[in-house]
């Protein structure tokens, strides 16, 4: 019976969601017979369970309300009165169900008032149920009925007596709002509708795996870096398994954990419904997206949120039917919910087509209640910004509906406690949008490492803008009394020294100042200063013990591959902390100046290192393909045999300049950027690094010089783009040989991307590794070469490619008998799960992403293996 | 620990500032060497830092600082007892590690009165061992340091 009772709860709230909104869309299209069908099918299924379980109250309550719905299958005018009705009883229906659920019995209390006036709609017809006013003045007048009456039923008579002597609907209706929101507190928020082939897992139980899960990572990493120091160790290729292996179960985890963000708007149709009543509005809801995913725990959090700013919109934003004829707007005001995933977040929008913010009313009010002064003259933005200050509400009356002491502030407070940032922009009679923009997960999230005062900590990723190095311009860092300002593309951005905010020890022997990480908090923009930038990393987030947790700038610690544990800082901390006036000051100015922030810029975008070397032109490499930056002294640089080389961790490193004309510094500190492959390094020398920026990268002018794949416009202005893989080889004349020396005889490749960027940047690579490369631009020449005769040992392909992608290029080789053996690695820009299975179900061996050389060449060579052992 | 029950207690000793210290055996997680201790900014001064312990983080508690003891000179080694609070672990540093004894719960005696207050604070009793005194530490009242640091 407890099963019993417990499937019944789940499905049968579920259903009343259902009806809830099917209702809503009924209302506004009273001629749909199928959703009136939907709905009369559910409330039937639950009037029939009800019966079947023994739960009377209920029973009653959804038969009255199935009749109400007969009677409108049957062809009586669907009222809005009547579908308040309704409305209500399912309310009332969840409420019992609430306390059936707390209580496992059905609470006592009658339902005589809702069922009479549900009768009495039915004999109606339909029509509007009378006022409460009207029946408490009007006489008992005898009521024919004109059948006789059935078991069961009461006189008409006695029906009118028992109306009058029940409060009416407008009463109800505040009650029942009461009601709701108990309905809201004790109902479980997970009740995701089941489809077909899906368990119901408790939540317990997946945060446990998660956490698991997360250590499994931790362990993953430690083993990865013991494993790196030996550079021979048979683990590797077992260790290179067991970390792709996790990598999927930790997606897959995490996969577990995601709901669609539907699931916290379910409520909102209803919602804006009952409102748009009260109010005298006509609103129409949008919503877009509601199936994008996002992790349970940030949907509990931004739940109410979302409830709140709707609200808000259909209360404040949105004009009165009246207000938006005379303003020439259509009648009915839009209310549009969308959400989508971008560069690892989520981005949530609510955009009204209202009255736009009201900005002399909201400088009055932050006037009233001492946010700013007579005398400030606050800009456009920063007006807006002042909606989320605590306790600010311009509603001139208090509504039922919102200005109730919890605004936008709250909202604030919640989205800032997840790491998100919500943003806001108006205009005066056109509407308001905010974006909400949130991290998919909190459990595992990138992050930047960077050292200062000694110690290393992590800044999440999702906060940082771009990486400015000083580089040899001294002058990039200056200072107004003491506050520290970075002059930043003719701006001026205001600095934080990471040392100073930590109440760091100075290091003496910091070259300080090295590296201003530029990061954005919502529309607030700064930089910290820190020593040294070190990588970046998947990091779990354990939360700090709780005699720190009042450290705000500290948002939790991790455990790094090396084993050692670091702090990570809390974006919204150190925002908090730089203090508002400075800042804002600074945003507007960027805002002024209507500069794109870095961040709302175009999505396939790389990270690019900026330097300059020999002729002065600007020189480029993707970033992640630069294992360091270095500045070493330039009189260590030794020489051997005439090269220069330089002794670094332990080792010998050959310095090769990156282009003919570079020369190294005589004194002072030579910049290098260091490339490591299979633990060797080379150090390219270079005369400044300038910058690094996200952009995308699209080589316009392919280039004969040897050592530069070709030029492309990197910030509005013409860069080089090196070829790492011409550099390696440079630095040690055995580098070739060396791996060549292994394989017995060369391995033959075959290489399909359809971006020539790739080919000339991973061809090198493949050769330097030891492969005979034949690259090809697509799948179709690739099927012709093999079809000539051509034979291989494996195949290399890009997935996204035009006409034929590198799925169906897999599939066509495993139909053919001479090909089906070749192993074929696939090069994806995105690694999810999804792809993950399409490879294995296309018969890739493996799939790398398209910037881990290092993936790619252990993939190889464990296909290698596989395939001798096989033979 | 409560004295009705239990005759016999085990304890974990450790030295601190040449004093003997014990704690429950039933209170202590593991006894470990505490390496690689991150330090925390804007942490209270009785925190150290935070460790990795077999993949766990571990807060590293000074005892010395907690008994409001000058610091110890560098040492090459630092002792830790690792204890469960509310769900986190903790690990307090003490100079070095003592015997487990096993003492009969009978012969515990109340602090004096006349010891120092923010002793008394995190002291359940003593025991008159045979060549020294043994001060009882109450796990739970330790970690309770935040209280004293605001009211401070």
């Amino acid at each position: 019976m407890e099963d019993l009772l417990r499937e019944f709860l789940t499905e049968t709230n579920e259903s009343l969601d259902v009806v809830d909104n099917e209702l809503i869309r009924f209302e506004q299209e009273p001629n749909n017979a199928d959703i009136l069908g939907r709905i009369f099918r559910l409330v039937h299924t639950i009037k029939g369970t009800c019966g079947f379980i023994g739960l009377p109250r209920l029973e009653a309550l959804a038969h009255a309300a199935e009749t109400v719905m007969g009677k409108f299958r049957d062809g009586a005018p669907v009222t809005a009165d009547a579908v308040s009705l309704v409305l209500v009883t399912i309310d009332r229906l969840k409420s019992i169900l609430a306390e059936l659920e707390a209580t496992a019995a059905e609470p006592a209390g009658s339902d005589g008032d809702l069922i009479v006036q549900l009768e009495q709609m039915a004999l109606d017809g339909g029509a509007p149920a009378p006022a409460a006013e009207e029946i408490t003045i009007g006489t008992l007048s005898p009521q024919v009925l004109e059948r006789p009456l059935r078991p069961g039923e009461v006189s008409l008579d006695d029906l009118e007596r028992a109306f009058r002597d029940t409060p009416g609907p407008q009463d109800k209706k505040q009650e029942k709002r009461g009601d709701d929101r108990r309905v809201g507190e004790r109902r479980h928020p997970d009740t995701a509708p089941a489809g077909n082939q899906t368990l119901r897992v408790s939540v317990d139980t997946v945060e446990r795996l998660m956490t698991m899960v997360s250590e499994l990572v931790l362990t993953r990493n430690q083993l990865l870096e013991i494993v790196r120091r030996h550079s021979e160790s048979e683990f590797k290729v077992p260790l290179q398994r067991l970390s792709n292996v996790t990598a999927e179960l930790q997606e897959g985890v995490m996969k577990t954990r995601m709901q669609p963000i539907g699931n916290a708007w379910a409520k909102l149709p209803r919602i804006v419904r009952d409102l748009g009543q009260e109010l005298g509005k006509e609103i129409e809801l949008e919503m877009h997206g509601a199936e994008t995913e996002l992790d349970r725990q940030v949907l509990d959090i931004i739940r109410d949120p979302l409830t709140h700013m709707v609200r808000n919109s259909a209360d404040h934003g949105l004009e009165t039917t009246e207000e938006r004829r005379k303003a020439g707007k259509p009648a009915k005001g839009t209310i549009r919910l969308s959400a989508y995933q971008a560069s690892g977040q989520i981005v949530i929008e609510i955009a009204d087509d209202g009255r736009g913010l009201n900005l002399s009313k909201i400088r009055r009010r932050a006037i009233e209640v001492g946010l700013i002064s007579d005398e400030d003259h606050p800009s456009e933005a920063q007006l807006h910004k002042l909606i989320f200050a605590p306790g600010f509400s311009t509603a001139e009356k208090v509504t039922s509906v919102s200005g109730r002491g919890v605004g936008m502030d709250v909202v604030k407070t919640n989205i800032d406690q997840i790491g998100g940032t919500i943003d806001l922009k108006s205009t005066p009679g056109r509407g308001s949008t905010f974006s909400i923009k949130i991290p998919l997960t909190l459990a595992i999230v990138p992050a930047l490492i960077v050292e200062a005062g000694g110690e290393r900590y992590a800044i999440p990723q999702v906060a940082v803008v771009e990486l400015v190095h000083r580089g040899s311009n001294a002058n990039l860092v200056e200072e107004i009394n003491g506050a520290l300002v970075l002059r930043l593309r003719d701006k001026l951005l205001p600095l934080l020294s990471l040392t100073q905010l930590l109440k760091l020890p100075k290091q003496p022997e910091a070259n300080g100042d090295a590296f201003v990480i530029v990061m954005q908090v919502g529309a607030s923009l700064f930089g910290i200063v820190v020593d040294d930038v070190m990588h970046t990393e998947e990091i779990v987030v354990k939360p700090v013990a709780a005699s720190l947790r009042d450290i705000k700038i500290l948002g939790g610690n991790t455990i790094l591959g090396d084993g050692s544990v670091i702090m990570i800082l809390d974006p919204n901390g150190i925002a908090e902390s730089i203090g508002a006036s400075r800042e804002e000051r600074t945003i507007d100015d960027f805002a002024a100046k209507g500069e794109a922030l870095p961040q709302e810029e175009a999505l396939k975008t790389v990270s690019m290192l900026m330097f300059r070397s020999g002729s002065g032109t600007l020189k480029a490499v993707p970033l992640s393909l630069v294992t360091r930056l270095e500045e070493i002294d330039a009189r260590k640089i030794e020489r051997s045999s005439g090269r220069p080389m330089v002794q670094y961790r332990g080792g010998l490193m050959p310095l090769i300049p990156a282009d003919e004309n570079a020369k190294l510094a005589e004194d002072g500190t030579q910049p290098l950027l260091v490339f490591t492959d299979g633990g060797r390094s080379v150090g390219l020398i270079v005369d400044e690094i300038v910058d690094i920026v996200e952009d995308r990268l699209e080589i316009k002018v392919a280039s004969d010089t040897p050592g530069v794949l070709g030029s492309a416009i990197i910030r509005d202005q013409a860069t080089e783009i090196i070829d790492v893989a011409h550099f390696l080889p440079l630095g040690f004349s055995d580098w070739f040989h060396g791996r060549q020396g292994h394989a017995r005889e060369k391995k033959k490749l075959l290489f399909v991307d359809d971006s020539a960027f790739f080919r000339n940047m991973l061809a090198p690579v493949l050769q330097a590794a030891g492969y005979d490369v034949t690259a090809l631009s697509g799948a179709k020449e690739a099927l012709v070469a093999l079809d000539r005769g051509a034979s291989f040992d494996a195949v290399v392909t890009d997935i996204e490619m035009p006409e034929i992608d590198g799925f169906a290029f897999t599939e066509a080789l495993r139909a053919n008998a001479n090909f089906s053996h070749l192993p074929v690695i696939a090069l994806t820009s995105t690694l999810s799960p999804a792809v993950a299975s399409k490879c294995e179900s296309a018969g890739m061996y493996g799939y790398v992403a398209k910037f881990d050389r290092r993936g790619l060449l252990q993939a190889l060579k464990n296909a290698a293996v596989e395939l001798q052992e096989a033979a | 620990m409560s004295k009705a029950d239990a005759t016999e207690t085990e304890f974990v000793t450790a030295w601190i500032a040449d004093q003997l210290f014990g704690i429950p055996i039933t209170r202590v997680h593991d006894v470990f060497e505490a390496e690689r201790v991150t330090r925390v900014p804007l942490a209270p001064s009785e925190i150290s830092g935070v460790l990795n312990l077999r993949g766990r983080v571990v807060t590293a508690l000074d005892m010395r600082k907690r008994l409001g003891l000058p610091p110890r000179e560098a040492a090459e080694k630092r002792m830790a007892i690792g204890i469960d609070h509310d769900g986190e672990a903790y690990g307090l540093l003490v100079d070095s590690m003592g015997e487990v004894l096993k003492l009969s719960s009978a012969a515990l005696d109340a602090a004096p009165i006349n010891l120092q207050k923010n002793w008394a604070a995190i002291c359940s009793g003593i025991y008159r061992l045979e060549d020294r005194l043994m001060v009882v530490l109450d796990v739970d009242k330790i970690l309770d340091f935040r209280k004293d640091t605001l009211a401070a």
